[in-house]
């Protein structure tokens, strides 16, 4: 599957942000100014920091989701040690979400092109 | 910085006007400060206005008037009203003119806001996946504030109830009916915790205010409210704003905290001093953070303070006299400006059924994207 958009995704799969060299600031996504941020993959797990259920479609353009509406979540996520993302969620029961639950990065189809999300992070067996 | 005054207001009704542009509404809102204030455009010196959707205000020279005037256009999101009251009052303290002219307008079609990434420094899939929506941001913010200071569903609520309760008393807003908490509770959730009637509606509506100098105003015999401060800034690091794919792991001032501490340092007065105040409340969760972004409570006090109705007219302190963006809706253009609107007619004793005994220091503050804020304190 196409990403949809370059430098957003490396193997694993991982967020790629930006690491600010003079500072340490870590940023997502990766901004364009290759002197000032160098590449860096995000953690792959973190806890939902703040979230909320967007329940009408959004206007198209610019959104690109499917016609038949359904409901999804959207989560601020902290990724320890880095920074906090902004992502939809997947997976999760929209009227169990709360603040604190921790997740993981997946790698999303939407509408053909790979995408990410966050999903519940089980219990290992 | 006590040497610029307001002498006059005039506001066109807020909600939706069939057959009037943005613009013409803007037109009538000068033609109403120029009344109030007792002054004809010919005298306006400078003018600085500002549209989001409706057109460039400085074309409004074509209806008011080609004197030859600077007239320039105003742009900063939400903000726009209190930067282009900024402007005026510094061209006035620095002597440019004594008799300024500030106006923001808006018509905006229904439905949500929808901007579009690119215009705000952001990659296209920010859009494709359903993240650009101004909506959201307001939800994620509350629920995160809510989370860690103990704010409960219903005092989101009780924002709500409070908003169209005032906006019945004003001739101005657009939601004019009282509705009840439990309705405003159950409504459908438009971006949870916030209920449909928790939002302000993108919709139309303009206001225009005349700034003059000291000596204008004594001059003119007016009937004029001291501008104590104005300040505008933009957003430090760490700052929680719309818009933005990722977050500092640590939490900065928000600009709001930057211009309410600049105005009330510049006003030499706190808090305290206040007796009405007009704060952004683009949703219920808004009027509560910003409640404690400008200095007014603790974070977490405002559970008691809207449990205790401290908020309405005739408490402690009250807050958006007019229903707000809530009851008025919001065009962006203009909102800034029908708070400072708000509190000259609150000060000036002219607020009929929405009056606040013995107002004498009032308080505006308003919020845009990408992390804009504008505060000023009046004075009678």
């Amino acid at each position: 599957m196409e990403a949809i958009a370059p430098d957003l995704l490396a193997p694993g799969p991982a967020l790629i942000g930006g690491r600010e060299r003079a500072t340490g600031r870590i940023v997502f996504p990766l901004p364009a100014d290759r002197e000032r941020y160098e590449a860096v993959d995000l953690p792959r797990e973190g806890r939902i920091w703040s979230w909320t259920v967007q329940r009408f479609r959004p206007k198209s353009p610019p959104y690109a989701g499917p016609d038949d509406f359904e409901p999804f979540a959207i989560a601020y996520v902290e990724l320890p040690g880095a920074c906090i993302v902004e992502a939809r969620l997947t997976g999760f029961d929209l009227d169990s979400l709360k603040v604190g639950l921790p997740c993981r990065l997946v790698v999303e189809d939407f509408g053909g092109r790979a995408s990410f999300a966050f999903a519940p992070l089980e219990d290992q067996p | 910085m006590s040497d610029v005054f307001l002498i006059g207001g005039g506001i066109h009704r807020f909600g939706r006007t069939e057959g009037r542009t943005g613009l013409q509404q803007g037109v009538v809102a000068a033609r109403a400060a120029l009344a109030d204030a007792g002054v004809e455009w010919g005298d306006i010196q400078m003018a600085f206005g500002g549209s989001s959707a409706a057109g460039n205000a400085d074309t409004m020279v074509a209806e008011l008037g080609l004197t030859g005037l600077p007239f320039i256009n105003v742009a900063n999101g939400c903000a726009t009203g209190g930067s282009a009251l900024w402007a005026a009052a510094a061209a006035i303290r620095s002597g440019e003119a004594d008799l300024a002219l500030a106006v923001g307008f808006d018509k905006h079609p229904r439905g949500a806001f929808d901007p579009k990434p690119a215009d705000w420094g952001l990659p296209d899939w920010y859009g494709e996946l359903g993240l650009m929506l101004t909506t959201q941001f307001f939800a994620l913010k509350i629920r995160r504030y809510m989370e860690q200071f103990g704010i409960s569903q219903r005092t989101l609520g009780l924002v709500a109830e409070k908003a169209y309760a005032n906006g019945a008393l004003a001739d101005h807003a657009w939601r004019r009916e009282p509705i009840g908490l439990e309705a405003i509770l159950e409504a459908p959730m438009v971006n949870d915790p916030l209920t449909k009637f928790m939002f302000c509606a993108p919709a139309e509506g303009a206001v225009a205010l005349v700034l003059a100098s000291a000596r204008k105003a004594r001059e003119l015999g007016a009937d004029a409210v001291a501008l104590k401060a104005v300040a505008v800034k933009t957003r430090p690091p760490g700052s929680f704003e719309v818009f933005s794919p990722s977050l500092d792991p640590v939490r900065g001032p928000s600009p709001t905290v930057l211009a309410s501490r600049a105005a009330f340092e510049a006003a030499g007065i706190g808090p305290e001093d206040i007796d009405v105040a007009q704060l952004q409340d683009t949703e219920s969760g808004a009027e509560i953070m910003h409640m404690a972004e400008n200095g007014f409570c603790a974070d977490g006090e405002q559970e008691a303070w809207l449990a205790e109705g401290a908020t309405r007219i005739g408490g402690r302190l009250p807050v958006n006299t007019d229903g707000g963006c809530l009851a008025c809706g919001e065009p962006i253009g203009a909102s800034g400006l029908r708070q400072v609107h708000e509190n000259l007619a609150q000060l000036r004793g002219r607020a009929g059924a929405r009056q606040v005994e013995g107002a004498r220091t009032a308080y505006s503050h308003v919020y845009g994207a990408p992390g804009v804020s504008a505060v000023a304190i009046l004075a009678r």
